[in-house]
């Protein structure tokens, strides 16, 4: 009989977050050939991943988390759903198809603690630099958010990574919403979110 | 070693003492309305008035007409800082010379919201800053009641916790009250932790306010109280009949006020010898976890805390994965992290004595209580040992504390 107060999360959570997958172990002798953290320390999440690729495929992977028990099991899930998988589209995963594979998470962890995909990509990218072929997935997947100038998600958190704090700092970096102004709602909460995420 | 079931969340909530739920129980038969004058009524009515004579003597108010039942704490705070915004307006609605509310910045969210309300609507509102004990700063207060020294005029209310309720530090309420006292203030404090725990004592502190909560005394939830000095001034949250001396309308909760009467009776009671057991449990609990789990950090007063109170840090952990590994060993108890709270900010109070934001989110409040045995403290640092080791090691963050 299924008690919907047993845990606090799915079965599947509390399954990658009692045993989690593919965690970094410093005796094993892992050797990455890429690896990525993101996080903030402030929101209490903080994610690293280490990839071992072969012909722009993920061949092996480890992780570490700093974070609450939806933080590990997202970075246990995705750890396991990436291995084998060609780089591009490792590239593309966004949080939400994490978090339906762990049956769900509740909304206010969706954006603080699956920040998986973001240190995956970080990894990937350093790795794309390595081999020569720095952001050659720019652009990949990413949603339009400003339909005036072409300004995309990405592009967004590009801007915050490279300082942006606030909207008059983003616009600064990427012109949004200067044509229109109507993006400026959605833009200011997805600034938000990553400044959450990325600031200091 | 066995599963155990250790609830160590006291200061979230306490169960109902036997005693107490049958007392109510017999009660329930006891329909009339105490506000009624029949028979029935005034009989009613007698069972409330020697409740309110009871939760009087547990803070050392020999006037059983200085309380005033409520819904819980978070009104009676609310009805005091409510009653500041009628004593600090003129009646034509602008501020009065004294208007001057002095808090702390750890208080209880229901005091912190209620004074950034009155903030909001204008007042001067100072938040005391704390040590890294948790103590606020006598000479900051005087500086703050003066005001050729400060800003904001003379000062109206000051409200200091007596206790907090995340590290359990008391506050020197006595010194603080003279203080607010000698400056023309009212001085009210939020006692809800405190009760049952360390003595309370209204009159030798000489305050004018208290506040107060059942369900932390092993009594009923959705009942409180607040403490009213005789001659000071309180104004209804709730109005409508003449109940509780026009303070606090609505039908006496006969049931919920007997509850409180017989909980308030046996904590003053049990107070010496339970405060006394869990004194030495709690140091048993920090000794174990200090001696067996490397870089931890011991939040609050070493001394000035409350006896079943203890919060520590367990950096390169977050609290709220801490918190469901115990969960899943049958232990019950609260963290400071942010995960946990649905904020994005971790405790206010932690960050008030000046512990980074790691600290606090791995952060984890024991609160032991009356059914707690050296066998359950033995048991959660049993358990508590490999839990933080693990998470630990698949942490990006060292457990080194700076």
């Amino acid at each position: 009989m299924s008690d919907a107060f047993e845990w606090l999360y799915s079965p599947i959570v509390k399954e990658h977050f009692t045993n989690p997958k593919n965690v970094f172990d410093p005796d094993e002798g892992f050797e990455p050939d890429a690896q990525g953290v993101v996080g903030n320390i402030k929101c209490g999440d903080q994610m690293m991943f280490m990839l071992k690729i072969k012909d722009d495929r993920i061949a092996d992977v480890r992780w570490k988390t700093y974070g609450c028990a939806s933080a590990i099991a997202s970075t246990s899930m995705l750890s396991e759903v990436i291995k084998g998988m060609p780089l591009r589209d490792a590239y593309t995963i966004k949080p939400s198809d994490i978090a339906s594979r762990l049956g769900g998470l509740p909304e206010n962890k969706i954006h603080c603690s699956v920040l998986g995909d973001k240190a995956l990509r970080a990894a990937i990218d350093s790795y794309l630099e390595k081999t020569g072929r720095p952001g050659a997935f720019k652009g990949e997947d990413a949603v339009v958010i400003c339909n005036c100038l072409n300004i995309t998600d990405r592009d967004i958190e590009q801007a915050v990574k490279d300082g942006a704090r606030n909207w008059e700092q983003l616009q600064a970096a990427t012109k949004i919403g200067t044509v229109c102004g109507g993006c400026k709602p959605r833009a200011e909460e997805l600034l938000h979110e990553l400044v959450h995420i990325y600031g200091d | 070693m066995d599963k155990r079931y250790v609830y160590m969340d006291y200061n979230a909530t306490t169960p109902l003492r036997e005693e107490v739920k049958a007392a109510m129980v017999e009660d329930m038969d006891v329909y009339a309305n105490a506000s009624s004058i029949h028979e029935a009524g005034r009989r009613a009515w007698g069972r409330v008035e020697l409740a309110r004579g009871k939760v009087a003597s547990l803070i050392g108010s020999k006037d059983p007409k200085s309380i005033v039942f409520t819904s819980g704490g978070s009104e009676s705070n609310n009805t005091v800082f409510n009653t500041m915004y009628d004593l600090g307006r003129k009646e034509d609605g602008t501020l009065g010379e004294r208007c001057k509310i002095i808090t702390t910045s750890i208080e209880h969210p229901c005091v912190m919201n209620a004074a950034r309300r009155l903030a909001d609507e204008g007042f001067p509102v100072v938040f005391l800053k704390v040590d890294g004990t948790g103590r606020i700063d006598l000479d900051e207060l005087r500086r703050e009641l003066d005001p050729s020294r400060s800003a904001g005029g003379p000062t109206l209310l000051v409200s200091v916790m007596t206790a907090n309720n995340e590290i359990g530090t008391i506050q020197d309420i006595a010194s603080i009250a003279a203080m607010a006292k000698a400056a023309g203030a009212l001085v009210h404090s939020d006692a809800v932790q405190a009760a049952g725990k360390i003595p309370i004592d209204v009159e030798a502190w000489s305050l004018d306010y208290l506040t107060l909560s059942c369900h932390k005394i092993y009594g009923p939830k959705g009942i409180g109280a607040l403490y009213v000095r005789k001659g000071a001034r309180a104004e209804p949250l709730i109005r409508g009949g003449h109940q509780e001396m026009g303070i606090r309308a609505g039908t006496y909760n006969n049931q919920g006020i007997l509850g409180f009467g017989l909980a308030a009776e046996l904590a003053q009671r049990d107070l010496a010898s339970l405060a006394a057991r869990l004194r030495s449990l709690r140091e048993r609990l920090r000794d174990k976890i200090v001696a067996r789990i490397p870089d931890v950090r011991v939040n609050g007063h070493p001394t000035e805390v409350l006896p079943n109170t203890l919060n520590v840090s367990f950096p390169g952990a977050e609290g709220e994965a801490i918190l469901l590994s115990l969960d899943l060993e049958g232990i019950e108890v609260s963290t400071g992290s942010a995960c946990a709270s649905g904020s994005l900010d971790p405790s206010h109070v932690l960050m008030a004595t000046g512990v980074g934001p790691e600290l606090a989110h791995g952060s984890i409040r024991f609160s032991l209580g009356r059914l707690t045995t050296a066998e359950d403290v033995d048991y959660v640092a049993d358990k508590l040992e490999p839990i933080i080791a693990r998470l630990r090691r698949m942490s990006t963050v060292s457990s080194k504390v700076e």
